[in-house]
Order: structure tokens, then C-alpha cells, then sequence
């Protein structure tokens, strides 16, 4: 889809301006249903827009991502423009510089159409978790779009954004890619900066494009990866053992993993139904399907929600009232009075987080506090390198795993609010990439009998994005 | 499963008012929650190092410590600005005792 837009940009069958009016023109129509947007940057998009117009008049070059509209999820900084984090301690936050990933976009030219919602400070699965109400599902509106990037997979099935940067911590990219029928893509660890990104668990954070397909989904990633010297974590990627596929149209020559821990009791039946055809399908196109184990898969999602939190926790501990941000007390009242610093910190975190962020922050310094290390996250810590281990091993012997994305399509608005466990199971099939720090991709390749999009995942070894696209497209060609 | 006191000491730690209600309530949540945790005990780790992280081939990122001229992409002032509440230039918060 940027490919033909960027033609029609360049043979000026539209402006750039045009382009953003239009889907500016639609935010306005559907977001006050869809609440896919907090921050609406329209004046900063016409800006951008008409700077890109006068290029191509110009004749000048201009890049791929030049005047296409885009979105960014609202934990990814963006110079001058609001950034929440979907938190009411940041309500009234101008973010004073750029994330780099927004930096790389916007010096291509991009036009940033606003800023989506998102669980707070990306703790969720189903964007319920935002101070500034959910976002709605555009295929049912009294569902989930799924979560923490909510608000960009909905902008992008609603046509609100042609894609959008997403982030995934433990499936925030590809779930809610899954729920809302687009192309979801969570990066190798390490392969795009995470600098100016809002941290939730830096150990696992990673930003990622929501795209229409899986060709936008390769633009994107190219244009915002590499080594950055303001994250340390960040490296130059050296693509290893990458298999390019001779035919266009065929897999053959590549070994498929089915992990047999992906397909358990409780995954609902249509989902498994339509990955099983996905599995025929990579088969027909010549793939070799090779029936593998990863078992340390069930303990993913406990390590997992020991890690996270504990890093949060640490991460978290800045939204204090003190430097930016709001501030709990009424100074001059007797109302809500703090007389000690310690106190604004506690009734400032009291009053502007929310519930499960609070959660988060407990259950993290609780596994990291005093008598309960070892038994918590030095455990989980363990166990993570052995879930890494499972996928070095598996890729020893396959090109490529594919599962469900999720275990179910969409669920209700409100129907997983009240147990936060229930809720957290939601993710079992996505930790493990985050955890081992391998590339995953979520792309629809099916719909319920009631119409809700179904994912199926991709993983990959370190580095070898390419080896999703090269899959992904093949797969998107043999209409899914 | 955890006891009141333990969750009012953690809330403690992690600097979030608690009321007893609210208490009451996470005590329930966090403490099903660490009951599925008991599942790792499962899971024998003798010998095996904790990970380091998502990364492969983690290495630490020198440089030396010298001034840059690089601009900074922010200015102090305009940082400082940012706090909910600043005097002569500085950042004010209440008292430490």
C-alpha cells in the first residue's frame, strides 16, 4: 500500500495534502466511536504534508515514506506533540524531543497524523487499561481491538493511518494485529533504538510497524532499524543464515516448525481450524512441515509476569510528581495536604495510575524485594535462558515456527477486567518471542463465522526478519 | 498468598498510597497471581545463569569520558520547566524529614 501511494504521490495523481486531509477527514468522522486517537496533530500533518508537496513540485527526491499518513502509538515520544503514555500522571506532557524510530519517520519525510491510545504505560491486552477511555474494535464495536496497541491496529483496519509504530513488550504489536486483521511485526531485540520510547520493561521493549500488509511491514522495519548511540542495546544488524527463496510464488526448500506446546486445551476451536489451514497451505506451497517441541513454553508466561513487572517497577519509579508530570496535592489546603516529600510521591502515584499499572509496580517490587529474589526473578531469570534455549535448539532444525498469534479472536469490552490473571493468559502465545528476543510477525489469515479477523505467527531466529517477509508475502500472494 | 501486611509493605516500597479497600483487593489479585508463579518451582535450575536480557551477543558500549560538542537536544531550562512546581530556576518539593 506505501508503495502504490508513493507512486500516485510522485506522478502527482494526489498531493500529499490531499492525502492527509483525507484521512484526517476520517479521523474526524470515526474516532469519536473508535477512540483510536488521544492527540490529533492535525496543523503539524498539513505542515508536513505541504513541506513534501513542495519537494515533489520541485522535482526533488523523496523517500518512500514521504507524505504517507502515520500514526504513532502514544508511548513513543514525538517532539512538541502530547505524549501520555495513556496515563493521567502525563495527561499534559509535551514530549521535549524525539524517540530516534520517530526521528527516522519524520525525517523521511512522514506525516505524523496523531498520537493512538494504548494501555497505560503499555500494561494490558486489550487497551481498557487507558486512562482516556478504550478503543473499540472496528470488525465489533462492543470488543476489544486488543493490547497495549490498540489504538494502531484499530487506526490501521479503520483506514485512519496507513500504518502506525507500534510497540510490543510481550505481544502488544502482534495481539492486537491479530485482533483487528492487520500485519503486526515485533523486531529482533536490539534492532530498532528504544530511545525516547517510554519504558515499561526494558529487557523486552521493542517498537514495531501495524501495517496493511506485509510489504508496508518490510518498508517500516527497514526504515526505522539499525544501531542507534543513544540506546546501548541497540545493535547494527548482521543478517545470519538468511534463506532467499528462488521462486515467487513457493516455499519450497523451507522448514516449517509446528510447536506442538502452541496448539494446547483451551485454544478455541475455530482459531486452531484456521491455523491448521494455514500449516495445508505452507505445505502445498512446497514448505517442508516439521513437527517440533519448545517445553519450556508453558512457564513463558510466568516468567514473564515476573520479569516485566519487576523491570517496570524500577522504570516507573520516575513518575513521582517531581520533575514532569502531575503532582498529587493541593498545596494551601488542608485537602489532600503532604507535608513530606515522601508523601507527595505516594499520594501523587496514588491518584494519577491506574489500577493494574499499580499492580504491575507491586508485584514487581515484591519479586525483587528482599527474601523473595531468588525464589521470584532470579528463578524467572533462569527459566528465561531456558526458554531462549528451546528456540536456539528448534532452529537448528527449522527456517521458521508458525502458531496462532492468540488463543482466541477478540473478546468483549469488560469481559477480562475484573481478573487480571484471565487476562494476562491472553498473552501466552507472544512472550516467548520477547523473551528470547526473536523476531515474531502476526499476520489475519482468517475471519470467525461472525466476521473476526484470526492471526497466525511467525517466528523467526535472531535477526532474520527478512525470512518472515519472504513467508509472510508468499502467503498474503496465495490469498490467505 | 500474601497477607495485608505484606501488601501494605510493598505498597510501601513502591511509594502508592494504599486505602483498605484498595488493599484488601489487590491483596486477593496479587495473591492469585503468585500462586501461578509456583508453577517455576517445577522447573530445575541448578546451574543455569540468569539471562541477560533479550539481547544476543550482549556487549557493554564504551566511550570516553570527555565533553562533547554535540548540542544537546534539549535545553536544562526547558527540562526544568517541566516540573510541577519550580522557583529561581530550580525544582521545588517539599521537605525530606
Amino acid at each position: 500500500m506505501i508503495q502504490e501511494l508513493h507512486q500516485k504521490l510522485i506522478t502527482k495523481e494526489i498531493s500529499a495534502t490531499e492525502l492527509a486531509r483525507d484521512y484526517l477527514r476520517r479521523i474526524e468522522e470515526k474516532n469519536p466511536v473508535l477512540n483510536a486517537f488521544i492527540t490529533v496533530a492535525e496543523k503539524e500533518a498539513l505542515k508536513q504534508a505541504e513541506k513534501v508537496d513542495k519537494k515533489i513540485a520541485n522535482g526533488d527526491e523523496i523517500s518512500l515514506l514521504a507524505g504517507i499518513p502515520v500514526a504513532i502509538k502514544d508511548v513513543i515520544m514525538t517532539e512538541g506533540i502530547k505524549t501520555t503514555a495513556g496515563s493521567k500522571i502525563l495527561e499534559n506532557y509535551i514530549a521535549p524531543y524525539d524517540a530516534t524510530a520517530a526521528k527516522k519517520i519524520k525525517d523521511a519525510g512522514a506525516v505524523i497524523l496523531g498520537k493512538n491510545n494504548c494501555d497505560e504505560f503499555a500494561m494490558g491486552s486489550s487497551t481498557e487499561n487507558s486512562a482516556f477511555g478504550p478503543t473499540k474494535n472496528p470488525h465489533d464495536l462492543a470488543r476489544v481491538p486488543g493490547g497495549t496497541s490498540g489504538g494502531s491496529s484499530c487506526a490501521v483496519a479503520a483506514d485512519l493511518s496507513v500504518y502506525s509504530l507500534g510497540t510490543d513488550t510481550g505481544g502488544s504489536v502482534r495481539q492486537p494485529a491479530a485482533f483487528c486483521g492487520v500485519v503486526g511485526l515485533k523486531p529482533t531485540y536490539g534492532s530498532v533504538s528504544r530511545y525516547g520510547l517510554i519504558a515499561d520493561a526494558s529487557s523486552l521493549d521493542q517498537i514495531g510497524p501495524l501495517t496493511k500488509n506485509v510489504a508496508d511491514a518490510k518498508i517500516v522495519f527497514d526504515m526505522i532499524k539499525g544501531k542507534d548511540e543513544k540506546d546501548a542495546t541497540s545493535v547494527s544488524l548482521k543478517h545470519k543464515n538468511i534463506k532467499t527463496l528462488k521462486q515467487k510464488d513457493s516455499l519450497a526448500g523451507f522448514k516449517i516448525g509446528i510447536p506442538q506446546e502452541y496448539f494446547i486445551k483451551g485454544i478455541d476451536a475455530e482459531v486452531e481450524i484456521a491455523v491448521r489451514e494455514v500449516i495445508e497451505k505452507v505445505r502445498e506451497l512446497g514448505a517442508e512441515i516439521i513437527e517440533v517441541s519448545l517445553p519450556y513454553t508453558e512457564y513463558a508466561l510466568a516468567v514473564y509476569y515476573i520479569i516485566q513487572p519487576a523491570e517496570a517497577s524500577a522504570n516507573l519509579a520516575r513518575f513521582d510528581g517531581i520533575r514532569y508530570g502531575n503532582r498529587g496535592i493541593t498545596r494551601n489546603t488542608t485537602l489532600n495536604y503532604a507535608d513530606k516529600l515522601i508523601d507527595v510521591y505516594k499520594k501523587t502515584r496514588a491518584e494519577f495510575l491506574g489500577d493494574e499499572v499499580k499492580r504491575r509496580i507491586m508485584l514487581g517490587t515484591y519479586a525483587l524485594s528482599a527474601g523473595y529474589y531468588d525464589a521470584y526473578y532470579k528463578k524467572a531469570g533462569q527459566v528465561r535462558t531456558l526458554i531462549r534455549k528451546d528456540f536456539k535448539k528448534v532452529f537448528d532444525k527449522v527456517d521458521i515456527l508458525l502458531t496462532p498469534t492468540t488463543p482466541t479472536p477478540a473478546f468483549k469490552l469488560g469481559e477480562k477486567t475484573n481478573d487480571p490473571l484471565t487476562m494476562y493468559l491472553e498473552d501466552i502465545f507472544t512472550v516467548p518471542a520477547n523473551l528470547s528476543g526473536v523476531p515474531a510477525m502476526s499476520l489475519p489469515c482468517s475471519k470467525t463465522k461472525t466476521g473476526l479477523p484470526i492471526g497466525v505467527q511467525l517466528i523467526a531466529p535472531w535477526f532474520n526478519e527478512d525470512a518472515l517477509f519472504e513467508v509472510g508475502e508468499r502467503l498474503e500472494k496465495s490469498n490467505l | 498468598m500474601l497477607t495485608k501486611e505484606e501488601v501494605k509493605h510493598i505498597a510501601d516500597l513502591a511509594r502508592i498510597e494504599l486505602s483498605e479497600k484498595e488493599t484488601e483487593k489487590y491483596q486477593a489479585q496479587l495473591g492469585k497471581i503468585l500462586d501461578y508463579m509456583e508453577k517455576l518451582k517445577q522447573v530445575n535450575t541448578i546451574g543455569t545463569p540468569i539471562s541477560d536480557g533479550g539481547m544476543i551477543d550482549l556487549e557493554n558500549v564504551w566511550r570516553e569520558d570527555e565533553i562533547s560538542d554535540r548540542q544537546l537536544v534539549t535545553s536544562d531550562k526547558e527540562l526544568i520547566s517541566m516540573a510541577p512546581e519550580v522557583e529561581n530556576g530550580q525544582v521545588k518539593v517539599e521537605s525530606v524529614f
